[in-house]
């Protein structure tokens, strides 16, 4: 009788689990409608490689998700039919030579049915033939730098690429725009439907450039140079991110590709060389304080805020402070090589590579002179070009 | 058998000292296992508090709480005092206490030496928690420490860090070489090999492990040292050096270590799970083979961690395919687990909750692995917060989960009291709902492209951030209950009997609960089981 008892007890116990489980399946499917399914899922992409990434993916997800249910769901029956409080008797086995064997070689199999695919698509991703267009991709302390390579120079074009979103957002001060954290200066622009090469390295330390949409993932290492290449089908923008820690600012170095129609593109590359043709010119002009201080303080924003702080106070040891010490008040021309040159075995970079001569003259008059650091001193960009000239 | 004991009782010349001395100075495996235990809880709370700075940062886009300095040192400390800290030495107390009662021996075999690896740690610890307060921060590498990051562009603690690691590195393999001669020498007369507790089995492999993977560990942080003090450039592009180098030689280490942190799970849940479905272990024999095997393989898979440093194609099919056979011996571990609980006669108390739970949310964790060694969908998972929601599946409901599972399990055997049975699930309950709200979401936010060791995330992940948050500290703070519930245990309670669990096969349970200070002083009769 106890016995009978239980069972129904335990018969009952069963439906409400079952309904549970209804339950849950129902909340998580509404949690499903009501979510975002791309804040779920791996992207699609818009290359013919991301969309067989995907399906990859997805292939190899079904086949864990049966076999989890499949594995659980031995389980999870086993623990609610085979309990002692159910009066079920303990079997004796303890070896099946035949099932042991079973489960050694059934999985072997389904791990070739998922290497096969993989492998293929390894394949076309690894596919080194010939680009259209190449770009270095430079990984700075935190920044990306792009360079059009061409077999001319002067055709070269040649840009930083930093975070747009104000200290004040993620400070919290302002509330947070669309594309928070997202969001850059100067996006990379690339043609649609042609085969454009990422020659993917690195100033610092190690950064890795990843476009989810191009199923692009490569680590930018200091002294090595390696490649990937997307071929992008749709005009867009495409979002992306650092995946390598590479300091304090690893979350704050977005990558942002817009691709567009060759025409679209053509011109716009158009633009950026006249630009650097521009840019020679006003090195060689004579420069007011003004001018200096204007310029100063937006390539401040831009290359040194983010170590040195807004205020100039910096986060010393790591990053010092440049108000009424060190060079910032010392003598201007270590002042200039510091900023060219950088510091060997410390955070400070070589901006000879980042900034045009311009922008380093701006930018230490604006140091000498902000915050209350009154030297007084400026210097023009001709003067630096002649420093990194003879340097070179 | 009970003669032995008896005779114990008697003699009190062995038992323990008085005070405070009686901890610094023991040679005794079941005192020093206690300090192994109680170590890596409070480095368990302390590691976790850390995370808890991490999910309560994250738990809203913005930086409300920490820098983004201080949010690297937190991930960076939190991933080296769980793994060092917290799991290794949880799983080195257990040995402590278990293995000389499962196979019969009187103690460690070389308890001087036992004392010594297991003081080094408060030492090691210490160190690398004052470099909190140093100037310029703690750590802020991450927990697998890249070169050139932590070398060239590393806070000046570093070279606190790279000493309290070699201290560490020591212990480990001072711990190790004691295991390892114990299970040699020092089993009772008639227990072969393939006569050992899985426990005793899985703990063998993981002490080869260590003693092969410490000495590179060492020398990786030495090279680092080197790079940083003595103007050599192994790591340094500058000077010639290869950064990727650091990485092969750090992950040679890291494969065989987070086989370290699990294979040990794998034999207390060999032992718990047949205790408690009243039936035999299904497939002892291919349970040892599995774990010889897995261990094999966790030396020629280490380069699956860095696919995305750009290795040429063949090196990356090689490492896909190697990763992907792990899966075969891993499979046969879980099924044999099913196959044990079929057919049982199960009763669920805490130890088996926490080792069935430790079974499905084990294989979750190893599904995901699964998926992460196909090299081109790895391109899309590699650093994010899939691989955060991977590993922490195979770390926290694996390694974790086993530990406490161990931990209810053998408790009343230690304290000679039953724990209270509602509270012990509670806790399961809790920890069960914490750990799968915090990391379940994990998986979702990582393909959808979050990466980890982000202090601050774009708008579109921030749900599944709030929820994973919510989780983290469901987790934590149930862990305080853990606390109360094992200090509860030790003042008293229901007094438990020499057999403890009426499934319980193993020569722990012939002894007296609690186990006496000095068990088989003279070698055990093996029971019919250990012999047949």
């Amino acid at each position: 009788m106890a016995r009978k008892e239980s069972k129904v007890g335990e018969g009952q116990r069963l439906k409400t689990s079952l309904q549970w489980l209804i339950a849950v399946a129902a909340l998580s499917s509404s949690w499903q409608a009501l979510a975002d399914w791309s804040a779920l899922n791996m992207t699609k992409g818009v290359t013919a490689i991301s969309r067989e990434v995907y399906d990859l993916h997805m292939l190899i997800f079904t086949i864990c998700v049966v076999i989890g249910v499949l594995v659980f769901g031995v389980m999870i029956w086993s623990m609610l039919v085979h309990r002692k409080s159910l009066g079920h008797k303990p079997a004796t086995f303890s070896h099946s030579t035949k099932l042991e064997y079973a489960w050694t070689i059934i999985p072997i199999f389904i791990l070739i049915g998922m290497a096969v695919p993989a492998t293929s698509t390894l394949r076309d991703m690894y596919d080194a033939s010939g680009a259209d267009i190449d770009i270095e991709v430079r990984g700075y302390q935190w920044k990306w730098q792009y360079t059009y390579l061409s077999d001319d120079p002067t055709q070269e074009v040649k840009f930083i690429s930093s975070l747009l979103t104000p200290p004040d957002e993620y400070y919290n001060r302002t509330p947070k725009r669309e594309h928070y954290l997202a969001d850059v200066d100067n996006p990379l622009v690339i043609p649609i439907n042609k085969r454009v090469r990422f020659l993917v390295t690195s100033n610092d330390v190690i950064h890795s450039w990843w476009v989810p949409d191009f199923a692009v993932k490569k680590d930018a290492i200091p002294g090595f140079v390696h490649e990937a290449w997307a071929v992008v089908e749709e005009p867009g923008i495409y979002r992306g991110k650092c995946t390598e820690l590479c300091g304090k600012d690893h979350g704050f170095m977005p990558i942002v590709v817009k691709a567009v129609e060759q025409a679209e593109y053509e011109s716009w590359l158009a633009m950026k060389q006249q630009e650097a043709l521009q840019v020679y010119e006003t090195v060689g002009k004579t420069w007011t304080m003004a001018e200096l201080m204007e310029t100063g303080e937006q390539v401040y924003t831009q290359a040194c805020q983010s170590c040195h702080q807004a205020n100039g106070q910096g986060i010393p040891p790591a990053f010092p402070s440049l108000v009424g010490q060190g060079l910032a008040i010392g003598p201007i021309d270590a002042h200039i090589d510091i900023v060219v040159n950088g510091k060997a075995g410390s955070a400070m970079q070589a901006f000879a590579a980042q900034l045009n001569p311009a922008e380093i003259a701006a930018v230490v008059t604006y140091e000498r002179n902000a915050w209350g650091n009154n030297v007084g001193d400026l210097v023009q960009p001709r003067a630096v070009n002649a420093l990194i000239s003879s340097e070179e | 058998m009970s003669a032995v004991i008896e005779n114990h009782h008697d003699d009190h010349h062995h038992g323990p000292d008085k005070g405070l001395m009686r901890w610094v100075l023991t040679t005794n495996h079941k005192d020093i296992g206690t300090l192994y235990l109680w170590f890596s809880f409070a480095m368990f709370l302390t590691g976790g508090c850390m995370a808890l700075v991490i999910r309560a940062e994250l738990f809203q886009p913005g930086l409300q709480l920490v820098v983004p300095e201080f949010f690297n040192q937190m991930t960076t400390m939190h991933g080296l005092i769980m793994v060092f800290g917290a799991v290794m030495p949880a799983f080195v107390g257990l040995a402590n206490w278990l293995v000389p009662m499962m196979i019969g021996a009187p103690d460690m075999a070389l308890p001087r030496m036992n004392n010594y690896s297991f003081w080094i740690l408060p030492f090691a610890f210490s160190m690398l928690l004052s470099t909190l307060f140093m100037e310029g921060g703690a750590p802020n590498f991450g927990w697998t420490f890249y070169a050139p990051l932590s070398t060239e562009y590393a806070p000046p603690s570093v070279t606190f860090f790279i000493f309290a690691v070699h201290l560490m590195g020591i212990s480990s393999i001072m711990g190790s070489i004691n295991v390892v001669v114990t299970i040699l020498n020092l089993r009772a007369p008639g227990m072969r090999l393939m006569d050992m507790p899985l426990f005793v089995w899985t703990w063998l492999i993981t002490a080869y492990l260590l003693i092969a993977v410490m000495p590179v560990l060492a020398g990786v942080v030495t090279m680092m040292l080197m790079d940083i003090h003595f103007g050599t450039a192994f790591f340094s592009a500058g000077g010639g050096g290869d950064p990727v180098l650091f990485q092969h030689v750090f992950w040679f280490f890291g494969h065989p270590e987070v086989y370290i942190m699990i294979l040990p799970a794998f034999g207390i849940v060999s032992a718990i799970i047949p205790t408690f479905a009243r039936k035999k272990l299904f497939g002892y024999d291919s349970m040892v083979y599995a774990t010889a095997s897995i261990a094999f393989l966790s030396f020629i898979v280490w380069a699956h961690h860095m696919f995305t440093v750009g290795m040429p194609i063949a090196g990356e099919l090689y490492f896909m395919y190697a990763t992907m056979l792990i899966a075969v011996p891993t499979g046969v571990k879980v099924f044999n687990w099913a196959a044990t609980m079929w057919q049982g006669s199960m009763t669920f108390e805490t130890p088996m909750l926490f080792a069935v739970a430790f079974v499905i949310l084990f294989t979750i964790g190893g599904l995901s692995g699964l998926m992460l060694s196909i090299v081109p969908a790895d391109f899309q998972y590699h650093d994010t917060y899939f691989v955060v929601a991977h590993f922490h599946y195979v770390l926290v409901p694996g390694s974790i989960f086993s530990i406490m599972a161990a931990a209810y399990y053998w408790l009343p055997k230690w304290t000679g009291n039953m724990y209270d049975e509602t509270l012990g699930k509670t806790h399961f309950w809790l920890s069960f709902v914490g750990v799968n709200v915090t990391f379940f979401p994990q998986h979702f936010i990582g393909l959808a492209g979050m990466p980890r060791r982000y202090p601050d995330y774009a708008l579109q992940f921030a749900d599944w951030n709030m929820v994973s948050s919510v989780g983290a500290f469901i987790f934590g703070f149930s862990q305080l209950l853990f606390l109360f519930i094992v200090i509860k245990c030790i003042m008293g309670g229901k007094k438990a009997t020499d057999e403890v669990w009426d499934g319980a096969e193993g020569l722990e349970w012939t002894i007296a609960s609690p186990a006496p200070y000095h068990t088989f002083s003279t070698p055990p009769e093996l029971p019919e089981r250990a012999m047949a």
